[in-house]
């Protein structure tokens, strides 16, 4: 209980902070956070407003969960060993650098209009724009690793009969883990951020969706709770690769 | 020699462009070396050879020449010549039964049959103990038992040792050369160590290959008929002690000039 206190300073703070300046101001377009802890609970349990919001978090949440693993496995499936390739064979680096560079400063959202246009209105949208955003940290972590692994374990490797493809499984793959987990975690890190810009693009479904509702209906409560669920699913779904991080690199010194 | 030299270097040479100048690291070098043989390569730094070692590694490529092992000239890394780096080189993702058996592993071999040649040569090198650790759970002394019995692991014909001592304290040191001359004398391995300790390359070798530097070349080519255990504080070590580092101060003092 004593170990708490430090941790819970500075967000109780904040919602002091809120609570006073919303009622000094006597503002009507934000509301307290009292309000808001009430529509999180009717968001998620229901029973209170009884709108076409009420104890639907769950769907909310299922949904944007589901594009935002969609797209970051998707990225992951692509980037990871485009990554590796990209970090051995020095031909492929120099024909694909130029261009990942370029693309990569293109900001995610911008790509919005032409993903509609590719994609449609709809879900598969919101998948590619969080694919675009996981995509390229991962990417660039996983080769940084390859490059990054002393030349010497490859020596090793090859001269103990090591060859082609088995050297990308036992070897190259291994040594950059550290690395890909960090790419792993920004890349789930922006798939998060995402979203909700991935679910302006009219779907019915999803915490942006609920978002920009709430924007349309003018009910700032229910965006700040969007807000706030999102913040959460995106902490917890960072504890739980951070979890698999810690398992899987239980052999590097800085994983002790 | 009725048998054919287990390592037969041919007017090997290495050269290689600097800011347009064209360095001579290693000028043609003529060696064969007996299966079973201990030979130790001293010299200062920069006569070329660590370079010898990654060209017969297969590592590196000679600019002329050839290297012939067991007959066979030597394209590239393989199993027959496993190498013994300074800074180990273990994959530090695999414990040290992992390690031991990756070469095995590679041959195709079956996981029980993996499992017992780790296991066989991990108490080889008196590590029976320490098989479920990671590298980076070990002292240097133990890292390095690891790499050699990695390479022995993978009947390796040839160990070639790159100054593979030259980071322990002196007690590690002393204890690692003395397993070093055991296991060699229980598998007959041939073994091309480097070295820039004129003692350790007294106490171990059969043959002290002096070399030096720009360009780099074999100074000369001595053979120790010392008997084994050496004594180092002996009559006959300090002569030969002597006789090599006269070898190697002749020609700093005419390099300088």
């Amino acid at each position: 209980m004593r170990a708490a206190i430090p941790v819970l300073i500075v967000p109780l703070g904040l919602l002091l902070l809120w609570h006073v300046m919303v009622t000094l101001s006597g503002t009507r377009l934000v509301p307290t956070p009292a309000s808001v802890a009430v529509t999180i609970y009717d968001f998620v349990f229901g029973g209170i407003y009884d709108d076409a919001f009420s104890g639907t978090a769950y769907i909310h949440l299922y949904q944007s969960a589901r594009r935002v693993y969609g797209g970051f496995l998707l990225a992951a499936a692509f980037g990871v060993p485009l990554g590796l390739l990209l970090g051995r064979v020095t031909l492929l680096r120099r024909m694909l650098d130029p261009t990942i560079s370029l693309l990569r400063p293109v900001p995610v959202t911008a790509w919005l209009p032409l993903s509609m246009i590719f994609f449609g209105l709809g879900p598969s949208s919101a998948v590619f724009l969080v694919f675009l955003g996981a995509f390229y940290p991962i990417l660039l972590n996983t080769t940084f690793g390859v490059r990054a692994t002393d030349a010497r374990l490859f020596e090793a490797a090859a001269m103990l009969g090591c060859r082609g493809s088995a050297m990308f499984r036992s070897i190259v793959l291994p040594a950059a883990l550290p690395s890909i987990f960090n790419g792993l975690r920004l890349g789930l890190g922006f798939a998060w951020v995402l979203i909700v810009v991935g679910e302006m693009t009219g779907v019915p479904q999803g915490l942006g969706a609920v978002i920009m509702d709430g924007r349309t209906l003018s009910r700032t409560d229910l965006v700040i709770t969007g807000m706030i669920v999102i913040g959460v699913a995106g902490f917890l779904s960072d504890r739980l690769m951070v979890a698999l991080n810690n398992r899987l690199l239980r052999w590097s010194p800085q994983h002790g | 020699m009725a048998e054919p030299p287990m390592l037969d270097i041919r007017q090997v040479s290495k050269r290689f462009q600097l800011d347009g100048d064209t360095i001579e690291a290693l000028t043609p070098i003529d060696l064969a070396i007996a299966r079973g043989e201990f030979i130790c390569l001293i010299g200062a730094s920069g006569c070329g050879k660590s370079t010898l070692l990654r060209i017969i590694a297969g590592f590196e490529t000679a600019s002329s020449g050839e290297v012939f092992a067991a007959g066979k000239k030597v394209a590239g890394p393989g199993p027959d010549r496993g190498m013994v780096f300074q800074d180990y080189a273990l994959f530090p993702w695999m414990t040290v039964r992992q390690n031991i058996g990756f070469g095995p592993r590679q041959r195709g071999l079956r996981r029980d049959e993996v499992r017992d040649v780790a296991e066989r040569y991990a108490a080889m090198v008196g590590l029976s103990r320490f098989t479920d650790r990671y590298p980076h759970q070990l002292s240097g002394g133990m890292k390095q038992r690891v790499a050699i019995a990695r390479c022995l692991a993978n009947d390796a014909d040839v160990l070639l040792m790159d100054e593979p001592f030259g980071a322990l304290d002196a007690l590690t040191r002393a204890k690692l050369q003395d397993e070093l001359l055991d296991i060699w004398q229980r598998t007959r391995t041939t073994i091309i160590f480097v070295t820039h300790s004129v003692e350790e390359a007294a106490l171990l070798a059969d043959r002290i290959v002096v070399m030096s530097a720009s360009p780099g070349r074999v100074d000369s080519d001595n053979a120790v008929s010392l008997p084994r255990q050496r004594d180092v504080s002996s009559a006959d070590f300090n002569a030969l002690r002597r006789m090599i580092t006269n070898r190697l101060s002749s020609h700093l003092v005419s390099g300088a000039a």
